[in-house]
């Protein structure tokens, strides 16, 4: 057994740090499109929207039901052989898309279960003075649904930093295709990719307190 | 007789159970209507109805100019009578995401588009109405039974429709929260709304209304004055229910 390389590691902090903007930066991109794609998805199933319903269920159960890296692989290496015209897509682009669209399947689930616990005499109630189906969500059931899927949509956020990983499959240079390329060249596996995983755990738990700090705000503003 | 509004053959079936069974009644511009009657004979059905939060399967009502065909009842039209008839909910449904003010001012900018400080001032003088003067910041889970339902009448009240609906306004609250409540609706109640109310409170169904229903198996059995009703009902189902609840 050898001794771990501390001096080596501490050399490749900054390096993997340099990488931390490209990562989070893929991760926030396709989390605000995920929560609207998701949001989109959740209010289609609510409404039971005739045929809509039908081909989004099939998205869901796909993106839920499949590996994501198979369907990182199928989206960039696969379809460009059906449709030329994805050939020239770059891997970050390929993978924010495939994040977005295999989170979007998740949320949508946790969306909609938040929008059907809110209770049915706040949709009445609202109808009553006259609202538009739309302004009812809008207006009253999406902000109270928000509440009650915000833990778990931080929980997907979070989920999703860590996945931004797989784009190092895409041939994108980011945390993880940074410290395999510094450790391609050192051969020192075990330091780098250490070194990876504690700058991963470490952005995790500082979001871990934040999301704890929102849930007692957002317990406060409405309490039961 | 000039019906402002008008009720005709309205008809509801929950599955195969006939809930309102060809209701027909008029009511004349500012006239009180208390609706009494048995448990699960429709009466609550009957105002949902009106607002369309049930959807009736036949009949029509009117309200003024605006004639729905509950067979044939339009996007359009449903918003339209919904408008013209303000509810108030046994269980209170104040907006949880919203502060006292923001409930009674929430339909006047969404549905009728007032800017937001025209909505908010009437939203206070409502709040000053019902009492609540300086509760207005206050969410409703912060308020008493109480008051979230004096803040679900002046929701209702914002909307200045032309039918007023409150179903069972007290039967939720604690006995403690009642009187503040009749009151309240007994201020409202001064012939210029025209309001429909079902109720169990028969002293104050006698006390505010211009005439009485009585309901019994999803049909008006009979109806006629308050003293008419209390005092000389004439269909034995009528004298068992007020033997019962007397």
């Amino acid at each position: 057994m050898r001794p771990l390389d501390t001096a080596y590691m501490w050399d490749l902090v900054p390096i993997i740090l340099g990488y931390v903007p490209l990562t989070l930066g893929m991760a926030i991109a396709a989390m605000a499109a995920a929560l609207i794609l998701a949001a989109l998805l959740a209010i289609v199933r609510v409404l039971r929207v005739p045929v809509a319903d039908g081909a989004v269920a099939v998205f869901i159960s796909f993106f839920r039901g499949t590996p994501l890296l198979v369907q990182l692989f199928l989206f960039y290496y696969g379809l460009p052989q059906l449709f030329p015209a994805l050939t020239s897509i770059d891997g970050i682009t390929a993978a924010v898309i495939g994040l977005t669209l295999h989170f979007s399947a998740y949320m949508a689930e946790s969306i909609r279960g938040a929008i059907l616990g809110v209770d049915r005499s706040q949709w009445e109630a609202a109808q009553s003075i006259g609202m538009t189906q739309g302004q009812v969500l809008r207006r009253i059931v999406l902000p109270q649904a928000s509440r009650v899927a915000a833990p778990t949509l931080m929980n997907y956020f979070i989920d999703l930093i860590k996945s931004t990983s797989l784009a190092f499959t895409l041939g994108v240079t980011e945390m993880m295709g940074a410290a395999q390329k510094e450790a391609a060249g050192s051969f020192l596996y075990l330091e780098a990719f250490l070194v990876v995983a504690v700058i991963y755990w470490i952005m995790v738990e500082a979001l871990s307190v934040g999301q704890r700090w929102m849930e007692r705000r957002l317990g406060k503003a409405v309490a039961r | 007789m000039t019906c402002e509004i008008d009720i005709a053959g309205l008809t509801k079936r929950f599955v195969t159970n006939t809930v309102l069974d060809g209701i027909d009644l008029c009511l004349k511009p500012g006239e009180r209507v208390a609706i009494i009657g048995p448990s699960g004979t429709g009466k609550s059905t009957l105002l949902r109805c009106l607002n369309w939060l049930d959807r009736p399967d036949a009949g029509r009502i009117a309200i003024g100019d605006l004639s729905v065909d509950a067979a044939h009842a339009s996007r359009a039209e449903i918003l339209a009578l919904r408008r013209r008839t303000g509810f108030v909910f046994q269980n209170y449904a104040l907006f949880a995401n919203k502060t006292a003010r923001q409930n009674i001012s929430e339909g006047l900018t969404t549905v009728r588009g007032w800017s937001a400080a025209r909505a908010a001032q009437r939203a206070d003088e409502i709040l000053t109405q019902i009492g609540l003067a300086d509760r207005g910041d206050s969410y409703p889970a912060a308020l008493s039974g109480g008051q979230q339902q004096r803040v679900g009448i002046g929701r209702a009240m914002a909307l200045e429709a032309d039918l007023l609906l409150f179903d069972e306004p007290t039967s939720a609250l604690d006995p403690e929260w009642v009187g503040e409540v009749l009151d309240l609706i007994r201020s409202i109640a001064d012939g210029r709304q025209t309001i429909l109310i079902v109720t169990h409170e028969m002293q104050f169904a006698r006390e505010i209304a211009d005439r009485i229903v009585f309901m019994d198996g999803g049909r008006i059995v009979e109806q006629g004055t308050p003293s008419q009703i209390f005092g000389d009902p004439q269909d034995e189902r009528t004298r068992a229910f007020l033997r019962r609840v007397g």
